[in-house]
């Protein structure tokens, strides 16, 4: 299965026995786990259940001390000229947006395709505008970020991660500092970029959106991954009694669910 | 009802008083709205009257301006004739009459270094490369060699000494204690703990002293012969002082800076010198401006500490003037001048740091 997996071109991530420690504590515990290309996998779990920091490994923001993790086919270790390469492919929104306050909307866009991925200057800003278009923020191309709404800016943010081109997106909680009104908007754009075949993996407590597009839903809590199933037998049907208690809490209180 | 709700509609526009009434509510608001802040004021409206005419008197209408010799000193006023009649020693020191063009064109290159600064549409790299190459612009022209007459340096005094030690110490300063403050930040502990040791060392170390071990000490580890000038040696001095200083600063601004800022930058693939001198270093160094501009006027005035090691700088053509026989009882005069010299020079340096902020906040609204 895993010596399939590894000749296996159509997988962006694989994880395998993935174990990290902060100081003592050990947040990460055996984790594995593949993701196809064009697959939406949706993580959830209490929080503290190291959901974050797993899909902080996938780009190295966080490192892990022992077990593999293997993007697009490279190995992700110490060298660090593999790893810029591989986070050029690899796209990426915060909780907190983390646009660049002493830049235009445009040059938070352009700076690293120019920068980074040598990309003329005139192209550059075509295709930031076009996904600029796309998030609906084209009209606020030259407008600071500081002159924007939270749900402006996490769109602007999407629209500089895919301008890119990335091949993996990683949403980290994309709506967890949103005021209610906004996180519509947001969840509106990362849905059409899921039907538009994008490969997905978001840490999200958005239940609804991770009904209507997730491929699989992954459980974690304390660290382990505990229950993994398409979002039809995740919600109906959840085996692990600690999927059933955080389900049933979400519920209860309704923020997040449909 | 109906009239309400115009009401409510309309924007309101503040009331409007006419300016006897608003000149009168200020000055009660502000000069005398208690029994002891009224007081006060008359005090220092009291203190005023006796000493500005006062000094105004001495300063400027019953000074003299104008003659060539002591006697001809208006008793009741300032002389400043001891500063007209040696203003050339002042600002050239001991510079040869024939080439004290190099030094006026040097004076106006700095100057234009911040003329320059206020153009927003200048490319950044035109000057960058134009400040790189002030400081040894300066130093060729004041200095000589390749094509221009040699001048020593023992002959180099006054204002010339001050600007030059001024703007090449600010040039060099900001980068190098940029360098150390990414230093003292990075995951190499070899060169954290290079940086640290550095950084603490000399900023535990009064400039004076590292000013006497440049004049004394350097000399000793060269070979004989070597002479490594004078007026370099305190600059170096100078220069690396302030940066350890600068890198302090910095470091509490690279700090602040919320991690994120990072994260994104590596998510999005930059490197190390891409993260810090195109995300990073650009909102640190908008954030440190003020502190930044504190360290600047120091150094401006600690260069006056070269008068101790022997260079002759403005403070020292002063003193020098100052114990002139004829010139011997205008002490106070030259002193005076000395603090307009530098209140001057730095007001203008704080002037244009807070011009600067205001400009950045600016662009960003």
């Amino acid at each position: 299965m895993i010596s399939k997996a590894k000749s296996d071109p159509a997988l962006m991530v694989r994880i395998e026995q993935l174990n990290k420690w902060f100081g003592n504590a050990h947040v990460l515990k055996n984790i594995s786990l593949n993701v196809e290309a064009g697959e939406k996998v949706v993580i959830c779990g209490p929080s503290g259940s190291g959901k974050s920091t797993l899909i902080r490994c996938i780009n190295q923001l966080e490192q892990h001390q022992q077990g593999t993790v293997e993007v697009l086919g490279e190995e992700l270790n110490g060298s660090v000229k593999g790893l810029e390469r591989i986070r050029r492919q690899v796209g990426m929104c915060f909780q907190h947006f983390n646009l660049f306050p002493h830049l235009t909307v445009l040059k938070n866009c352009t700076l690293a395709q120019t920068s980074n991925l040598g990309v003329p200057q005139d192209q550059a800003i075509e295709r930031a505008l076009s996904l600029l278009d796309k998030v609906k923020m084209r009209d606020h191309a030259n407008k600071f970020p500081s002159q924007l709404s939270g749900g402006q800016q996490q769109r602007i943010a999407i629209a500089r991660a895919l301008c890119m081109q990335p091949k993996v997106m990683l949403f980290d909680e994309p709506t967890s500092a949103l005021d209610p009104e906004m996180i519509a908007e947001v969840l509106e754009v990362m849905t059409s970029l899921a039907h538009e075949g994008m490969t997905m993996i978001c840490v999200t407590h958005e239940m609804g959106f991770a009904r209507k597009v997730a491929d699989r839903i992954v459980f974690m809590d304390q660290g382990e991954i505990v229950e993994e199933a398409p979002p039809e037998r995740f919600f109906s049907a959840p085996e692990s009694p600690r999927t059933q208690r955080f389900l049933s809490q979400i519920i209860n209180h309704g923020v997040h669910a449909q | 009802m109906t009239a309400m709700n115009q009401a409510l509609t309309l924007p309101l526009a503040p009331p409007r008083l006419p300016w006897t009434r608003r000149a009168l509510t200020w000055t009660r608001s502000q000069l005398f709205p208690s029994a002891g802040h009224s007081l006060l004021t008359l005090g220092v409206i009291a203190l005023l009257c006796w000493c500005v005419p006062a000094a105004l008197n001495w300063l400027v209408f019953d000074a003299t301006f104008v003659g060539e010799h002591a006697r001809d000193c208006n008793p009741a006023g300032a002389c400043w004739l001891p500063i007209t009649q040696r203003w050339n020693l002042f600002v050239y020191g001991f510079y040869p009459q024939a080439e004290q063009w190099r030094v006026t064109l040097s004076f106006v290159l700095a100057g234009s270094a911040f003329g320059l600064l206020f153009f927003k549409r200048l490319d950044r790299r035109l000057l960058l490369a134009y400040l790189a190459l002030l400081p040894i612009v300066m130093w060729w022209l004041l200095k000589g060699g390749a094509g221009l007459p040699e001048v020593s340096s023992t002959r180099f005094a006054g204002m010339l000494v001050t600007v030059f030690l001024g703007t090449a110490g600010m040039i060099f300063a900001l980068p190098l204690g940029i360098l150390l403050a990414l230093g003292r930040r990075s995951k190499l502990p070899v060169v954290r703990l290079l940086c640290v040791l550095y950084i603490e060392l000399v900023r535990s170390v009064p400039v004076i002293s590292l000013l006497f071990m440049a004049s004394l000490m350097i000399q000793l580890f060269l070979p004989p012969g070597s002479a490594f000038d004078i007026l370099l040696r305190v600059q170096l001095v100078l220069i690396l002082f302030t940066a350890a200083y600068m890198a302090e600063t910095l470091r509490g601004g690279l700090q602040n800076l919320p991690r994120g800022q990072y994260e994104a930058a590596q998510a999005l693939g930059f490197g190390y010198w891409k993260t810090m001198g195109q995300i990073i270093l650009p909102q640190v160094l908008k954030q440190s401006i003020a502190p930044l501009l504190t360290q600047f006027i120091g150094l401006f005035k600690e260069t006056t500490l070269v008068m101790i090691v022997g260079v002759l700088d403005i403070v020292g053509i002063a003193m020098s003037t100052a114990v002139t026989p004829e010139w011997v009882e205008y002490g106070h005069e030259i002193y005076v001048f000395l603090a307009i010299y530098f209140f001057v020079i730095c007001f203008a340096l704080s002037r244009y740091a807070r011009h600067l902020e205001q400009r950045m906040e600016q662009s960003r609204s």
